[in-house]
């Protein structure tokens, strides 16, 4: 392996995104951040909302955050790069196996969701203002659901990046990342759904209500939430299958 | 010491349409036979068995029509295309087997500009160079002269989606030689460019190939295979047709000149005259004329007007060419490169 060759594809990744960083921050905080005020400092100090809603809530903007920031980060530029132009081109001439370029995509994707989350969780609580009632009591446990989620995000995105033209971008919004965010237990637990039994038992299948309700189980273990240690299994198995199909995707749209 | 290249009886078949910059050129898919399941029917052969042997420090050129295996040949030396059959070499190193030895002794210059439009372009050479594993300072120092040689001086700290295709095209191929590659290839990299540049880059080139690495380009322009290349491989439909030096290549054109005749209409009878004409070599007959090749020009048009004349036959138009690469590839395939 040539760390040297990674390492300068590392450094070319965090150059372009230094440049970009106001617009990369806007672009994956602002609407979040929106949500928080809305939902959890409007809704609840005009009585509409119970005040324990923020706790419920911060959670749910945290790993939204993150995934909505790893996809993006790993999906657009792969996207873009892949089109007709092939801006890829020159770096997977570069000295090392192509595979290790994915990889690259990858751990780079995970630091933005990764900071992404860093900067979310004190803002949104600071925007939600006292009685979020956030307890970090298994600080080892809830970092491991971080990281899954961040591998979850980022390889989400090679593999969207790999699946998905550049036409079909609106599409991709439209028919994954939409559905995805509303049946994703971000505004609400999964025990909501109680009245749903059909939709409870489907939106099991989107991976970002493992994030959500990992999330949940680690910084609000008193509010309704699936037991962590079966979210953090499945979330472990969605990253490897996403790895997976990323790198296989990639080494197919990378050699004719 | 230099490096060469090798290929072993390359064949690539494509399922899919190729990426534009990988495949490049007119694909016509070839439909599948009747009764064939319509999913399964494109397949397009782009090469069937190349061989080829460029040896370390020469110039060689692949000269061929658009969709003709140039691209597909190059992209297969250059780990962008699979081959479905066969093998290639660079140097020692086996290109599908040892990718990473392969890649490390190659510069690339695409079909078409791939710039990082992310970055700016003193940016671009300075990354590239980086991936090489290139130090910092010696990537400074020669990020400034290849800017300087390629008279991208000025705008070297604009991003590059602002810049003009010949721009565009002078910095990819900077770029291709800024980690000092042993063997560079260059896929059509005069398309684009205006006249003066093009005497720029074939400069460049030279002096590149002088300091004795080895290029291979492709190109369907004579001129330019014929101004540069030390060898060509007159490449259509997948096949190598003919491989020699320029010279060689243009004396194995029977008789040499080519005079392309148009009649009013065709008869066996004046293609037999006209073959038994003085310094005739070759008639070949086409619909509305026939293509003759002789080892004089202008000086048989009287004696092949006296032939029409006998026959009642109106001549309707005339092209003399000299011995050329145009009229090598018109007879080993019937067609023009321009078609």
């Amino acid at each position: 392996m040539n760390w040297r060759t990674f390492a300068a594809l590392l450094a070319r990744d965090a150059h372009v995104a230094r440049r970009n960083l106001a617009t990369l921050l806007l672009q994956t905080m602002l609407q979040p951040m929106l949500f928080v005020f809305v939902f959890g400092r409007v809704l609840i100090s005009s009585g509409m909302m119970a005040a324990s809603y923020k706790g419920l809530l911060l959670p749910g903007i945290m790993a939204v955050t993150m995934v909505i920031t790893g996809i993006w980060a790993v999906a657009m530029p792969l996207i873009a790069e892949f089109q007709f132009t092939r801006e890829i081109e020159d770096r997977l001439l570069a000295p090392m196996r192509i595979e290790w370029l994915a990889v690259e995509k990858i751990l780079f994707g995970m630091v933005q969701a990764l900071v992404s989350g860093a900067v979310v969780l004190p803002t949104g609580w600071l925007v939600l203002g006292h009685g979020v009632g956030i307890t970090l009591d298994q600080p080892a446990l809830w970092l491991t659901v971080v990281f899954l989620i961040a591998v979850f995000s980022s390889a989400g995105g090679l593999a969207l990046g790999c699946s998905v033209g550049q036409t079909q971008i609106g599409l991709m919004f439209s028919m994954v990342i939409a559905p995805m965010i509303f049946f994703g237990c971000v505004y609400y637990p999964w025990s909501a759904l109680d009245h749903f039994p059909i939709v409870q038992k489907l939106v099991l299948l989107n991976p970002l209500v493992y994030a959500s309700e990992g999330l949940r189980g680690t910084m609000v273990p008193h509010m309704p939430h699936l037991p962590t240690l079966l979210v953090a299994g499945v979330l472990l198995a969605v990253d490897v299958a996403l790895i997976v199909v990323g790198l296989n995707r990639f080494d197919h749209k990378s050699v004719s | 010491m230099g490096v060469g290249v090798r290929t072993e009886g390359l064949r690539k078949v494509y399922t899919s349409p190729p990426p534009l910059a990988a495949g490049g050129g007119s694909f016509a898919p070839s439909l599948g036979k009747k009764g064939s399941k319509p999913k399964k029917a494109f397949q397009v052969v782009a090469l069937d068995g190349v061989s080829l042997e460029i040896q370390a420090g020469e110039i060689f050129g692949l000269l061929g029509p658009n969709g003709a295996g140039k691209s597909t040949t190059l992209g297969i030396l250059t780990t962008r295309v699979r081959p479905t059959e066969g093998h290639a070499w660079i140097g020692d190193y086996n290109v599908w087997q040892q990718q990473v030895e392969a890649k490390r002794l190659i510069g690339v210059v695409q079909q078409r500009p791939n710039l990082d439009f992310a970055l700016t372009a003193r940016e671009i050479l300075s990354f590239h160079g980086a991936y090489y594993g290139v130090a910092p300072a010696e990537r400074a120092r020669r990020s400034t002269e290849l800017l300087e040689r390629f008279h991208l001086t000025d705008r070297a700290h604009e991003m590059v989606r602002g810049y003009s295709g010949g721009m565009m095209q002078r910095l990819a191929i900077a770029r291709a030689m800024m980690h000092d590659p042993q063997v560079l290839f260059l896929d059509e990299p005069s398309t684009g460019l205006d006249p003066q540049t093009r005497l720029l880059l074939w400069e460049i080139i030279r002096e590149y190939n002088r300091s004795g690495k080895t290029v291979m380009l492709s190109t369907h322009n004579m001129e330019e295979a014929d101004a540069l290349c030390r060898r060509i491989a007159i490449i259509d439909h997948g096949h190598v047709i003919a491989l020699g030096t320029p010279d060689e290549l243009k004396r194995s054109i029977p008789g040499g000149y080519l005079l392309r005749l148009k009649f009013s209409h065709n008869s066996s009878g004046v293609v037999e005259r006209l073959r038994q004409l003085h310094g005739v070599t070759e008639v070949q007959t086409q619909s509305d004329g026939v293509d003759l090749y002789a080892d004089r020009g202008g000086s048989l048009i009287r004696e092949i007007v006296a032939v029409l004349a006998d026959y009642a036959t109106d001549l309707h138009d005339v092209h003399i060419s000299e011995p050329s690469l145009e009229n090598l590839f018109l007879h080993h395939t019937g067609r023009s490169l321009r078609q």
